[in-house]
């Protein structure tokens, strides 16, 4: 039953147990957020969602807030409009004025809400928060909480999307702060360097460190690409700067694996343009590694078969492989080889 | 035979501290001397709120006598003088406040108003609130025997409904509709996580109690620790529970004892456990003493904290009634709404709506502190003044002042001035003000106080307790307090106390729970009452009465302002 609600004076349709959220970008209209992951529980913390219902009392954030047949909400009146600049000037009290040299710049969602609501940063004279930049010693994910608008989001995507619960909330009310277990080191806390954190993290506080310093979103093109590392088949984005690749961004609409990757996935792309990689086959020639086309590799394995058949042989494949490829060796073992003697390099 | 003294041991820690035992001792032994111990009972008894100085302390009824500081030593004289011939010993009384008790009598007006209209604090102070059989020969139990016995379910819920009796914890929710909810939610809710038991209901008492200023819910546990239970006992039977948690504060560590000792009693009596009473009904009590946070007073937030998980408030809808702990539906009330449950149920709702207001029905304990003669915990029926409370339970203003403000309420609640003194006090009353009951502390102000400096003192609490999950109340409440210290240190400027206020104001539409808006009252209805005194810090930069210190130069900040476009 499709429940009927009126936003901003327009009437829509939303699905049963949609929230208000949901609904009205459903439709085009822009609510900002900056807690809210439509990958992630709701939470209701940041405030930035709120709209007016008729009939209900105050100001209500729409992330949190199901929709019910005969809703009237407004979503931009001068009250919430107000509420909105209130929220975002008080995040700036005690965030770092420093855009202009952000990993994030360009690709932060407070950055776009401060534009958007048209905020200013305040030289106030009250206390801001001063942690240690880059002070966590993990190889993968930057850390400066100082930029930290305490959304939670790398908390709920490292318990909900990873399962791995590194991340919690420490303290109370400004002293709040996000803690890897009890405050210890990422690696302490079991973290698998996945990354989902810096992923969902809408500001500058949690970074991908491979990529610091080296450009940001606007300089970069994406292509969308088939992870190498295993049969799985993750998509994500090469981020690609002057014909390198420098950054890998998953992205919710992957079909296999939405914004989840593992370490090897984001991080391991070093060996793309690593001057040890192979770009061309080898073949031992007089006890020497040779350089050689892909014709003469691919005859000379071919050669090599033909002169096997039966129990002589045996083929082990690679969880590198996708399963597609997988499928193709084994019917290759046993259709053309003639024999059951297939196994995989995962079956352990 | 019944006694005819009664001799009550302040047993608060500071007096265990200072061997209060070998005062019991004392009695007991210069008793026994006199042949008394038949006609004169010694127990321990809760706080009696004599100031530190004066304990270990001891009242001796039915007199109303208190005596302290005591040592074993004074017991020959106090026994031989007072209880074998009859003469208050008035050089051992305590000097500085007739009555400082925990409960505050007005013996001179026994039995023409007030004081006898005692429904939650009717024992405390009175019985041995360690032994079951004292409570049990003061009418304790009954009213659950005759809602196990006479009435079903429905009936009892019924009942609590027609008494109209509302929530003690401060919002006032009628505790009727509550229970009626969870009774009739359907309790087979299996939690999304997996992790409740599924298919149960509880019953969840709030003694959290951590307003500052208010230690009702301390003292009627400590006093009276049964009643609580029973009160327990009827909502579990009322809504179809096996289970029950008390969440006491983690301060309460006699409390903690005293609840302890009680459910142990009621156990050996057949009042917790299977088949209490020869009926069908079931019930178990388990204690939870909290970490030491304001907002797991909020009753989400407190199930979370129950539950093992940080005291965050949760998303409402749904609310507890329908998903509470572990999921499940669970009635959650405060510690005098559930001992005001067995008065109800052994005396009827008609009894009840006798007492207090037609829209609020009742007694309430209010927790009397500041610029008072008396201090202390009092109960009274709902709809009794301001003025009231102080003139006669609270001994006046003390000399020399005169009567300025008033918190209702604990920190969360308003700033009133005089034009409150004749309101009839009940949740309908202030609220239609935009005041409120809340906790029940009240706070009284002589003319010497600033009343910057309690909206700095206030918000500095609540800047500590904030949970940090919401922006409003996170960083509202730290910039709120910066700038209340400038006011303070004649540092801030018109402009800063705009921004207060528009802080105050956003904290109060914006924030995730009741803290963030609470913590705005304070704020809010301090400048609706005394505005020019805000503007005197900040503009003429003086503090009236001279209690801030007022030695700074105001702190001018230049803030780029972003060029306006349409948003």
């Amino acid at each position: 039953m499709p429940i009927n609600l009126t936003i901003n004076g327009n009437t829509i349709q939303a699905r049963e147990g949609e929230t208000v959220l949901q609904a009205a970008r459903a439709n085009g209209v822009h609510i900002p957020t900056l807690c809210y992951h439509a990958d992630l529980s709701p939470v209701g913390a940041c405030r930035l969602c709120v709209v007016e219902v008729e009939k209900m009392r105050g100001l209500i954030a729409a992330c949190t807030l199901p929709v019910a047949e005969g809703m009237v909400v407004q979503t931009h009146t001068p009250k919430i409009v107000e509420e909105r600049k209130f929220v975002l000037e008080m995040l700036l009290t005690d965030h770092p004025n420093d855009c202009m040299i952000c990993e994030a710049d360009g690709g932060c969602e407070l950055q776009d809400a401060v534009y958007e609501y048209q905020v200013a940063w305040s030289d106030h004279k009250g206390k801001r928060h001063s942690y240690p930049v880059g002070a966590d010693q993990n190889p993968f994910v930057f850390t400066d909480f100082n930029k930290c608008i305490l959304c939670t989001r790398c908390v709920r995507a490292c318990a909900e999307i990873q399962g791995r619960n590194v991340w919690g909330v420490a303290n109370r009310g400004f002293n709040d702060k996000i803690v890897a277990g009890a405050d210890v080191s990422m690696l302490e806390a079991g973290c698998e360097q996945c990354g989902a954190c810096a992923a969902y993290c809408p500001t500058g506080s949690l970074t991908d460190k491979p990529s610091r310093g080296k450009g940001r979103a606007h300089q970069f093109s994406k292509v969308r690409t088939t992870c190498v590392y295993c049969g799985v088949g993750c998509n994500f984005d090469f981020n690609v700067r002057d014909g390198k690749i420098v950054k890998v961004t998953s992205a919710r609409d992957a079909y296999v694996n939405g914004m989840a990757l593992c370490v090897k996935g984001r991080y391991g792309y070093e060996f793309i343009h690593h001057p040890d990689r192979l770009t061309k086959p080898l073949i031992k020639k007089d006890g020497k590694f040779v350089e050689s086309s892909w014709d003469e590799a691919l005859d000379l394995v071919a050669e090599k078969l033909a002169q096997h058949r039966g129990d002589e042989f045996a083929f082990l494949a690679s969880a590198k492989a996708t399963n597609e490829e997988n499928y193709l060796f084994q019917k290759f073992t046993r259709a053309v080889m003639g024999t059951n003697s297939v196994d995989h390099c995962a079956r352990l | 035979m019944p006694h005819r003294s009664h001799i009550l041991i302040s047993g608060d820690p500071i007096s265990l501290a200072r061997n209060a035992e070998a005062i019991k001792s004392a009695f007991d032994a210069e008793l026994a001397f006199y042949a008394l111990t038949d006609e004169v009972a010694v127990a321990f008894t809760g706080d009696l709120r004599v100031p530190p100085a004066q304990l270990p302390a001891a009242i001796v009824y039915p007199e109303g006598v208190v005596y302290g500081p005591l040592t074993a030593n004074d017991a020959p004289l106090i026994v031989s003088e007072h209880l074998y011939k009859g003469r208050v010993v008035d050089a051992l009384r305590v000097i500085t406040k007739p009555l400082t008790g925990a409960i505050v009598r007005v013996p001179s007006r026994e039995g023409a108003l007030f004081a006898q209209q005692r429904v939650v604090l009717a024992r405390a102070g009175i019985i041995n609130p360690e032994s079951i059989e004292d409570y049990i020969a003061h009418d304790g139990y009954t009213a659950l025997g005759k809602a196990l016995t006479e009435m079903t379910p429905a009936q009892v819920v019924q009942e609590i409904v027609d008494a109209g009796v509302q929530g003690r914890g401060g919002a006032g929710f009628p505790i009727g509709m509550k229970l009626k909810i969870v009774a009739e939610t359907n309790p087979t809710q299996p939690s999304p996580a997996g992790e409740g038991k599924g298919g149960v209901k509880y019953v969840l008492c709030n003694a959290d109690e951590s307003e500052p200023g208010t230690f009702k819910d301390r003292l009627i546990i400590e006093g009276d620790p049964h009643s609580v239970i029973e009160g327990m006992l009827i909502s579990g039977y009322a809504i179809g529970a096996r289970e029950g948690y008390i969440y006491l504060r983690g301060e309460y560590v006699q409390a903690r004892e005293r609840l302890e000792k009680a459910i142990a009693q009621a156990h050996a009596f057949g009042l917790l456990g299977e088949k209490i009473f020869g009926s069908d009904f079931s019930f178990e009590i388990h204690i939870h003493s909290g970490a030491g946070a304001y907002i797991c007073g909020e009753e989400t937030a407190l199930i979370e904290s129950l539950e093992g998980k940080r005291g965050e408030p949760r998303i409402r809808p749904p609310y507890p009634t329908t998903f509470g702990i572990w999921g499940n539906p669970t009635a959650v009330n405060n510690v005098e709404s559930l001992a005001n449950l067995p008065p109800i149920i052994r005396k009827g709702a008609a009894w009840y709506r006798t007492l207090g207001t037609a829209k609020c029905p009742g007694t309430k304990v209010y927790t009397m502190l500041g610029d008072v003669n008396v201090t202390g915990l009092i109960e009274v029926p709902m709809g009794t003044s301001l003025r009231t409370v102080i003139e006669v339970y609270g001994g006046g203003i003390k000399p020399g002042k005169r009567f300025k403000l008033a918190q209702t309420g604990g920190t969360a609640g308003a700033i009133i001035d005089a034009s409150f003194l004749d309101v009839p006090m009940d949740f309908a009353e202030l609220a239609a003000r935009g005041a409120g009951l809340g906790s029940g502390a009240l706070l009284i102000c002589g003319d010497d106080t600033c009343v910057v400096d309690l909206a700095f003192v206030l918000l500095r609490f609540f800047a500590n307790e904030s949970c940090g999950k919401c922006v409003p109340c996170r960083l509202g409440t730290t910039r709120a307090l910066e700038i209340l210290a400038r006011l303070k240190d004649a540092r801030a400027t018109m402009d800063d106390l705009a921004q207060l206020e528009r802080i105050a104001t956003q904290m109060q539409i914006a924030s995730f729970c009741g803290l963030g808006q609470a913590a705005a009252v304070p704020i809010l209805t301090g400048l609706r009452f005394f505005r020019d005194e805000f503007v005197a810090h900040a503009d003429a930069r003086k503090c009236a009465v001279n209690v801030c210190a007022m030695r700074g130069e105001p702190v001018i900040v230049k803030t780029r302002r972003a060029v306006p476009v349409a948003v």
